[in-house]
């Protein structure tokens, strides 16, 4: 099984969830990192890397002397990576999201691929969990391949738990892909609930079931609550804004460890997963599958 | 020969677009019969990334040899170089007409590179 925990904003618990996820339910469990840009995971659990690889993505390569400057290559990329002028075609490595399409579509055979270096994927263990991640190199934007090298560690058996980025743009597209579930973790503050909504129908496009847990949750404000219900959302958990937890948090300690309590709310939440997803196999013979429901 | 103006708008009282990748559009100025034609900037303006490239191609197929323009990022002034297209940047604030006249006087200074930074460099 594989869970994704996202968020539209940024900073309402992601890693927080995951980690604590990861470290209550029934082994085998391996985490992944997806948040390439700023991965922190790892501060949590602490683990023994043993395997790091770097990861290359394509570029082209023009032969000047083969290339009769058609426009094919230029007209073909999406991305502006490659440009076709009267004069010489140029090449922007940085630009190019390397789907090789320009050297597939050359009539003249001119473009070849060199590869350029965008980021590192270790891997490792630590408190008995399989650990991965990915740390997108300074100065690159191109996160999607590198996370989708993260994401090719996942396991065959067990639960697989993605740490995703924040946002509803090609980064967490590409990290909750292939998801059978992903929790959104969301603060009930007006920036919370606008963001909320908008990753609420980045899934629901994207056809993948979601359930809500709130973070800092806080009796007087139950915005993001009265949206769940009225749009039918699950909330799967709420976890309480707790001087004790932001605490712990503070010294990098997993609050399941350190607050007994916190490690109760954990394992609801992994139950309460399961029941949605037990719930939705149950109902997808009488309707087609479909990311949430509308009200 | 022919000059591009980045503009706002379709006629020469439009002001300079200020911003080349992603003007709104580009008046195509005539020196030897003093017509002009607009052209959209359509592609620039949705491309999700290197619109200052994609420009710069549209512009050099327009077959424009000098560009006008208020800035001018480092990949459009690669690409407008590579394809040979003179730039002459800091028209802000002009109307085109005005721009042009500033041109044909040789009030506008030629760019050497780019005058402002790529946004996520």
């Amino acid at each position: 099984m594989r869970l994704a925990i996202a968020s539209g904003k940024g900073g309402t618990g992601k890693t927080t969830v995951a980690v604590n996820l990861a470290a209550c339910i029934p082994e085998p469990v391996m985490l992944l990192d997806c948040d390439v840009e700023e991965p922190n995971c790892h501060v949590f659990l602490s683990p023994e890397i043993d395997r790091t690889e770097r990861c290359t993505l394509p570029y082209p390569v023009v032969d000047d002397s083969r290339c009769t400057r058609c426009g094919a290559c230029s007209a073909l990329c999406q991305y502006n990576a490659i440009v076709s002028l009267k004069t010489r075609t140029m090449v922007f490595p940085e630009l190019c999201h390397g789907c090789g399409g320009c050297a597939e579509i050359c009539p003249e055979r001119a473009i070849t691929e060199a590869r350029r270096e965008i980021g590192t994927i270790s891997a490792g263990s630590g408190r008995g969990l399989s650990f991965g991640q990915g740390l997108l190199d300074v100065g690159q934007t191109m996160s999607p391949p590198l996370i989708r090298g993260v994401q090719r560690r996942a396991a065959d058996e067990g639960t697989t738990i993605l740490d995703c980025p924040p946002g509803t743009s090609c980064p967490v597209i590409t990290a909750v892909r292939g998801s059978d579930y992903v929790v959104l973790v969301a603060e009930s503050s007006p920036f919370g609930l606008n963001d909320l909504k908008l990753a609420v129908e980045t899934m629901r496009l994207m056809g993948i079931p979601c359930g809500c847990v709130i973070n800092r949750a806080n009796p007087l404000e139950r915005r993001v609550a009265d949206y769940c219900r009225q749009e039918r959302i699950p909330v799967l958990a709420e976890i309480p804004e707790d001087r004790k937890a932001a605490e712990a948090y503070a010294r990098g300690l997993l609050l399941a460890e350190a607050l007994p309590d916190f490690r109760e709310r954990f394992e609801n939440l992994y139950r309460r997963i399961l029941e949605e997803i037990s719930r939705r196999e149950a109902a997808a013979g009488d309707q087609p599958a479909y990311g949430g429901e509308t009200a | 020969m022919k000059i591009c103006v980045s503009s706002r708008g379709d006629s020469l009282d439009s002001m300079v677009d200020p911003r080349f990748g992603r003007a709104a559009q580009f008046i195509i100025y005539d020196t030897e019969t003093g017509s002009f034609e607009a052209v959209s900037n359509a592609q620039g303006i949705n491309a999700s990334q290197g619109a200052g490239i994609q420009a710069a191609e549209t512009v050099s197929n327009l077959g424009a040899t000098a560009l006008i323009t208020g800035h001018c990022g480092p990949q459009a002034s690669r690409t407008l170089q590579a394809a040979g297209i003179a730039v002459y940047s800091g028209a802000d604030g002009l109307t085109v007409g005005q721009a042009l006249d500033k041109f044909k006087d040789g009030q506008l200074e030629a760019a050497g590179s780019s005058d402002v930074s790529g946004h996520w460099k």
